[in-house]
Parts: structure tokens; sequence; C-alpha cells
């Protein structure tokens, strides 16, 4: 029970970053190949405060997701300006995430490359009614004005800025907000764990939330998080395939990219798709 | 002294060695349609791109209502009153034709980043309004029903007015609409021509058109602007220009296909 449990609290956490990557590539089409690095801040931010100075959790939670925001805005504002080349952004934020690795691997805070050892602090509860917290807000947020200006963006920036769109400002905007939720993952994941290394924010773990929102769909919210829930438990459930473990989990990947190249749910919801289920099924009977 | 709406002046662009826009000078007064034509590559959209500062001029200046507009971004000058439509459409193409319209009010909108994240009542009211403004919109361009299809699924001529709607949507003063009836057949056309001559009344907008269409600048323009290889060529009324002998030589004596070319921005 307890290994199932801890399952699904790491799918939780995961979904979480997961999230995040959806607001800034699914929603507003930027990619990124950094944005573990803003789950590292989370855990690093969250963790020394933790460890040196015993700080309540509920603190070095929201310190972690605010200096993750500000280190956001800090790689955005320069990059995100050249208005038509998101590919700036791309660069700078992969070169931030090795500068960052080399960082925590040399300070003396962080204790290094040996890592952090850390208290496990996240109970269900947290990560639970975070993970609930963060799909609604995000859903809410989504809902608002400024996610039609995110896809909008993501649409068309040329057709964004001529319907009076501050292409820098909306596109700063989702970076920062998918940045706070990585580092809120981040945080979770450290007094998870309840150990940190540097290696393990790396581009590695980019690859696979970028991965995880592709496959997801993107525009979609409900995709990447099943995909998430997918993925970080796969890998658990089938332990017993022993070393075809990794190749079962690669096959899966290869065939949702061939049978749904749009991703599990490309620009639809799972509450919208069950809407349009029931109407057909009401067609098909009230022939 | 009262200004024209639209006053350009000496503008001039050029990409590498080619001259666009050429020293280029009219005024725009407020009310009514004025056609821009001109050959292909005359330097029509060219003229567009640098009103709506998604090119900058290499000289001159753009004034609107006396203002300068050097140095403004695209969304700057936008919410000085100026929306424009695209010679190849650029539409938001994976969201709903109501979701175009909307997107200029949302841009504008006045609610927060915190009240959108709790969804606030006044989040609800503004969405509700915003809807509504929208739907009424698409309503006046005779395209309400088609608010919850996907926009790129639409025909053709559907999708050239559906951003006629979104640039309406801008609450602009000055609209700029760029071959609306590229692709049209006669029919279509002339309903199209209707449809302008009526948003500019209910909307009360000054309109630019470009056009290749004789048949509908002559029907629906109170004033022409005539380009040829980004120079003024000629300006005045329909009439006098249709009898211009410069204007026929270069441009309207030469029979030509329908222009439904399709070119960059
Ligand atoms: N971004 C650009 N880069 C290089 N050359 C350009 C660019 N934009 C326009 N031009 C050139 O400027 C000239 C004028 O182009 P423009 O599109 O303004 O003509 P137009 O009058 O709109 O023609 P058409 O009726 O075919 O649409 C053309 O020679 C075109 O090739
Ligand atoms: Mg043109």
């Amino acid at each position: 029970m307890d290994y199932l449990l801890n399952i699904v609290m790491l799918a939780g956490i995961n979904m979480i970053a997961v999230l995040g990557v959806a607001v800034f590539t699914g929603f507003t089409g930027l990619f990124s190949l950094g944005h573990a690095a803003f789950v590292g801040i989370g855990a690093y931010t969250s963790g020394v405060l933790t460890y040196h100075w015993n700080a309540p959790f509920f603190l070095a939670i929201l310190a972690g997701m605010a200096v993750t925001g500000v280190s956001s805005l800090i790689i955005g504002i320069p990059t995100l300006r050249a208005n038509l080349r998101s590919d700036y952004f791309a660069i700078t934020i992969l070169g931030f995430g090795e500068a960052l690795r080399v960082s925590l691997e040399n300070l003396s805070i962080t204790n290094g490359a040996r890592g952090l050892s850390l208290d496990e602090l996240s109970h269900p509860a947290w990560v639970f009614g975070a993970l609930a917290v963060s799909v609604l807000l995000t859903r809410n947020f989504l809902k608002s004005r400024f996610g039609a200006m995110f896809m909008a963006v993501r649409e068309d920036p040329v057709a964004a800025e001529m319907a009076g769109i501050n292409l820098f400002r909306t596109r700063l905007l989702s970076l920062v907000v998918s940045a706070v939720l990585c580092g809120l993952s981040g945080a979770l994941l450290a007094h998870r764990l309840a150990f940190i290394q540097p290696v393990m924010f790396t581009m590695t773990q980019s690859t696979q939330l970028l991965a995880t929102v592709i496959a997801g769909g993107m525009g979609s919210m409900s995709g990447p998080l099943i995909v998430s829930f997918i993925f970080t438990s796969m890998p658990e459930a089938l332990r017993w395939l022993n070393m075809w473990r990794l190749p079962a989990y690669g096959l899966l990947l290869v065939l949702i990219m061939i049978y749904r190249p749009q991703g599990l749910l490309g620009y639809r919801e799972v509450p919208s798709l069950l809407r349009g289920g029931l109407e057909k099924w009401r067609i098909r009977f009230s022939r | 002294m009262a200004h024209p709406l639209l006053e350009v002046s000496e503008l001039s662009r050029s990409f590498g060695g080619i001259c666009a826009v050429n020293s280029l000078s009219f005024r725009i007064e407020a009310g009514g349609i004025t056609g821009l034509i001109g050959p292909n590559g005359a330097g029509k959209t060219t003229v567009f791109n640098l009103i709506t500062a998604v090119y900058r001029p290499s000289s001159g200046a753009i004034l609107l209502d006396g203002h300068d507009l050097a140095g403004k971004r695209p969304y700057e000058v936008v919410r000085a009153g100026v929306a424009r439509t695209f010679q190849n459409i650029r539409l938001f193409g994976r969201l709903t034709c109501l979701e175009n319209v909307m997107t200029p009010i949302c841009a504008r909108g006045a609610h927060g980043r915190f009240a959108a994240l709790f969804r606030t009542p006044s989040v609800r009211n503004e969405e509700r309004r915003a809807r509504e403004s929208a739907l009424s919109t698409l309503d006046a361009l005779g395209i309400s029903d088609t608010a919850n299809l996907i926009a790129s699924t639409l025909p053709y001529g559907l999708q050239r007015k559906l951003e006629i709607a979104r640039a309406l949507a801008c609450n602009p003063r000055l609209l700029l609409l760029d071959e609306p009836a590229a692709g049209m057949n006669d029919a279509e056309m002339s309903e199209l021509g209707d449809t302008i001559v009526r948003v500019r009344q209910n909307f009360d907008v000054t309109i630019i058109l470009i056009e290749h269409h004789i048949k509908l600048v002559m029907g629906i323009c109170t004033n022409l602007v005539v380009m040829e290889r980004g120079a003024l060529l000629a300006e005045g009324k329909p009439n006098d220009i249709q009898n211009d002998e410069r204007v026929v030589a270069a441009y309207l004596g030469r029979p030509r296909a329908s222009g439904g070319k399709k070119r960059h921005v």
C-alpha cells in the first residue's frame, strides 16, 4: 500500500510540473528544454530553507515558488523581448540549466554534487492538496482573458499583436506561471524523495516534461496530466518486465505518436470529450 | 485646426535594394472609404504594414489624428485606433470563430491576474459581456451562425469576413482591409461591398481598402489613392481617377485577372 501510494504521490508531483509546461508550450506555443531547472530551483530553495534554517514547510514551498518566479523573470525579460524570435529564449534556458547545475555542484550551501538529505515533509495531504489547487487555479487562469491571449499568441503571433496583444508581456506571464508551477513541484519533490542532487534537474528531465506535454496533446490540460500519470507510474507498474521496462515505455511513446500525432488529447479536454460522446449516443438513440 | 484622421508624409521604406514605398504622402479625412489601388508590387500592403508598425519606415512620418505613430509597437497602434485584415488570411486557426472575435476584447479587458486565478464574479461578468459583444460583431458581418465552428474549417470567403469581424472587435477608428474580396465570385463580392458600406456606418469607422476588383472599388469608395512603384500616382474622386490618363495607362487600362494573388504579410 505504501508502495502504491508512493508511486501515486510521485505522479501527482510530476503532474504539477507538467501542468506548468502545458501552459507554456501547449497553450502559448513556446518551447523549452530547460524547465527542469525551475523544478530544481524550487527544490533547492525550499530544501536549503528547511535543511539549514528549519523553516516551516509551507513557507519553504512559498519561497521556492517565489524564487522560481523571479528566476523566470530574469531569463524571460531579456530573451522574450525579441518579439518574433522565440528561439533566443529556448537557447538561453538551455544554458541557464547547465549554469544552474554547475553552481549547485559547487556551492557549499547546497552540499555540492553529493546532494542534500532532507526530511520527508511532503505528506499525501500536501501533495494532493497542491495538485488539486494547481489544477483548479490553472484551469481558471486558462479560461480567463489571459488564457485566451496565450492561445492567440500560439496560433499566430503577428495576428495576435494586431488584435492588441502585447506579445512580450503575454509570453512573460505564461513563463512565470509555468515556472511557479514547476517550482511548486520541485519543493514537493525534494521533501518527498527526502534527497536532492543537481543531476536530478538537467536536460533529460526537461525533455521528459516536454515529451509528456506533446504526447498528452498541445493545448490540452487533461491530456498531459493523464500521460504524466501513465509515464510516472508505468515504469513502476512494469517493474516485473525487468529490462524490458524501458523499451515498453519507448514503445508507448512511439505508438502515441503514430496513432495520435496530435497527442492523446490535442486541443481538447476530457470534459468536452465526454459531452461530445454523450451527444453522439443521444443522436444514436433518438434515431 | 482639425487634423485629418490619417496623414502619411514623405513615407519611404526599402528592402535591400528595392524601394517598396517611395516618398509617399496622402491624407485621409474621417468618414469615408478610401480605395488604395495600384498594380501588383506597387507597395500597397507595405503601406499597411508601415501604418500598423509591422515594419518601421526608412523615413517619413505617419500621423493618426495629429499624433505621430513613430516608435510604437503594433499593439500600441491598435490601441491608438487602427485595425487591419491581412492579404494572406491570418486567423487563429484552431480557435472558434467566436474566440477569434473575442481575442481583441480580451486583450483590452479589465480584470487582473489574481481575479483570473479565482474566477471571481467580475471575471465571469466581463467574459459574458465580451461574448455578447463578439456575437453581435459576428452578426453585423452576417456570420453569427459560425460562432462555434473552428476558424480554419470555414470556406475562404467566410474566413475573410471573420477577419473583418475580428478587426472591428478592436474598436478601431481606422480600418485597413487588404484585398477582402480576393478569391470571391461576383455575387459574393457585391454582397461583401454592401457589408463593408453597412459596417462603415454602423461602427463609425473610416476605411482604407486595398482591392484589385475595380468594380468593387468604384462601387463603394468615396476616394482613391493610386500607387505605382512605391510612389503616389494620383489621388481623388473615383470618377476623376477613372478618367486620369496616367492611371489608365499604368493600371486601369491593362486588363487583368481577378486579383487573388497570394503574397507575404
Ligand atoms: N518583407 C519584405 N522583404 C523584401 N521585399 C519586400 C517585403 N515586403 C514587400 N517587399 C517588396 O516590396 C514591393 C511591394 O510589395 P507589396 O506587397 O507592398 O505590394 P502590393 O502593392 O501589396 O502588391 P499586391 O497587389 O501583389 O499585393 C514588392 O516588390 C515586394 O517584393
Ligand atoms: Mg498586397
